[in-house]
């Protein structure tokens, strides 16, 4: 496989929107994903998203991955899993793992060669970065016992696996992950014991917060986990009420009987590839973190590498899904396989980036993403 | 646990069920899906012992990013077993990891 126009890496919802828009216009495209499905994490969202009808609302993630899965397949793009993109060099040639797995039929299921990986360098006359976000760690005593996991972890197990992830749970954050993954976890058959959340107020949407409250699941403000009991697996938590300075209050202690504790405490994007290419960064606290610096058209510092989704700072599906679109129209006019209504799509694109960046739970990402593209600008200036 | 009703995804799909090995285990798991999902549907929850303290570990992203799922499998080690898929009569171990790195 060599000589892309496009390589796309990740093949969520950016990643994949964006390969639809350059299959489109003629490009030859490939789109990367170390994972085992394509969708990333939309197939494990089945709750119904809202929002705007031109952004899926009413449709479940799981259907959504679907849909643009088909899409890409319809205009040619090739989608290949388990395949793992660890470097990006100069002139952008990706470097990759592909891993194929033997079946038993062939003999393999026993021996070593059941797992084979092969190296293949490709290069591709524009690259796109969709590698999304990565669930942000806790530290506290025990952290690291088995069956403390990221939330998105469990709702992977549950939803996507059909397997639970624990029994009983404690869920810490009050975010819409926390919210959503507590009740999906309801659904699946655990019991959820109680939802901590170390700001005085809860984060995620009152839809969800209602939706747990209703099931009896008691969502604690100012509570925080102190610490994971347990010799080889979790077996209690500890949860603490905190200060205006988010300290453990002594004597607010309380132990409860969990074999799980799930870690909601926000996304951050993943830049390592981004990095790696030498994409300059940002910090950018509302975004998740450090994020790679894009203009309007979402390229990165490091010409022809776009960067969309997640992976250019926390948002939501449907504003990855459009960044996506954005960004694979871009490289596409820059190989001058653009079309005549580009122009007026990539116009319709940002208003509804903005519209979606609009509401008043949003609105300071859009000051952060307006940030972003300051820098870039200041970055061409220097250049 | 197998979630075998779900009110939103209905009742699990057919599906292939195989056997495989997990040190002197053999367990049923579905053909296809991650190592993880299998060990941690019989209830099995320690991956591996870290080199320097042998601390257990278990599964902690579930997406191939962190490593913290790693077993051996079919006597390859540092395999992260949320991202690869069973098949029938493989042999999967909690992995030691005093051992020296091997690369495959």
């Amino acid at each position: 496989m060599k000589g892309l126009d496009l390589a796309v890496i990740g093949a969520g919802p950016a990643g994949l929107a964006a390969a639809i828009e350059g299959g489109k216009r003629g490009c030859r495209v490939a789109v990367m994903d170390m994972n085992l499905q394509p969708g990333g994490q939309l197939i494990k969202q089945i709750h119904k998203f809202f929002g705007a009808r031109e952004h899926s609302a009413g449709s479940r993630g799981v259907d959504i991955a679907r849909r643009l899965y088909r899409d890409a397949e319809g205009v040619g793009v090739e989608i290949l899993t388990s395949c793992e993109v660890y470097s990006i060099q100069p002139g952008n040639r990706l470097e990759v793992i592909l891993t194929s797995f033997g079946d038993s039929n062939r003999g393999h299921s026993q021996s070593s060669t059941y797992m084979r990986r092969r190296h293949e360098s490709i290069s591709a006359k524009q690259v796109v970065i969709a590698t999304g976000g990565a669930e942000n760690a806790l530290n506290f005593e025990g952290w690291t016992l088995p069956g403390v996991m990221g939330a998105g972890a469990a709702q992977t197990m549950a939803n996507v696996w059909r397997v639970l992830p624990g029994e009983r749970v404690l869920m810490v954050g009050a975010g819409n992950v926390g919210l959503i993954v507590a009740y999906q976890l309801l659904q699946a058959g655990a019991e959820v014991k109680a939802v901590v959340e170390a700001a005085p107020e809860i984060g995620g949407y009152g839809v969800h917060a209602a939706k747990v409250s209703r099931a009896g699941v008691p969502i604690l403000t100012a509570h925080t986990v102190v610490r994971a009991f347990g010799e080889s697996q979790v077996t209690g938590a500890q949860i603490a009420r905190v200060d205006e300075s988010w300290n453990p209050i002594p004597g607010s202690e309380q132990e409860l009987d969990v074999d799980t504790i799930c870690i909601a405490t926000g996304l951050r994007p993943n830049t390592r590839i981004a990095s790696l290419a030498g994409c300059k960064l940002m910090y950018s606290p509302v975004l998740g973190g450090w994020t790679p610096i894009h203009n309007k058209r979402l390229e990165t510092s490091v010409p022809g590498i776009y960067v969309a989704g997640d992976a250019a700072g926390i948002e939501e599906a449907s504003t990855a899904l459009e960044e996506g679109r954005l960004a694979g129209i871009a490289a596409a006019v820059a190989l001058g396989k653009g079309r005549r209504e580009d122009r007026e799509e990539i116009e319709a694109i940002a208003a509804r980036l903005s519209s979606l960046r609009g509401g008043p739970f949003c609105a300071e990402r859009a000051v952060a993403k307006q940030e972003i593209l300051s820098r870039a600008e200041a970055i061409c200036q220097k250049d | 646990m197998r979630i075998k009703d779900h009110p939103i995804l209905g009742v699990l799909p057919e599906a292939r069920w195989v056997k495989i090995r997990v040190d002197d285990r053999e367990i049923t798991a579905i053909e296809g899906e991650p190592v993880a999902a299998a060990v941690s549907a019989a209830g099995i929850r320690v991956h591996r012992y870290t080199a320097k303290r042998g601390e257990p570990r278990g599964v902690f992203c579930g997406i191939g990013q962190c490593t913290d799922c790693m077993m051996r499998v079919n006597g390859v080690p540092n395999v992260r077993t949320c991202i690869t898929p069973v098949v029938e009569g493989m042999v999967v171990e909690t992995q030691l990891e005093a051992e020296p790195k091997e690369f495959s």
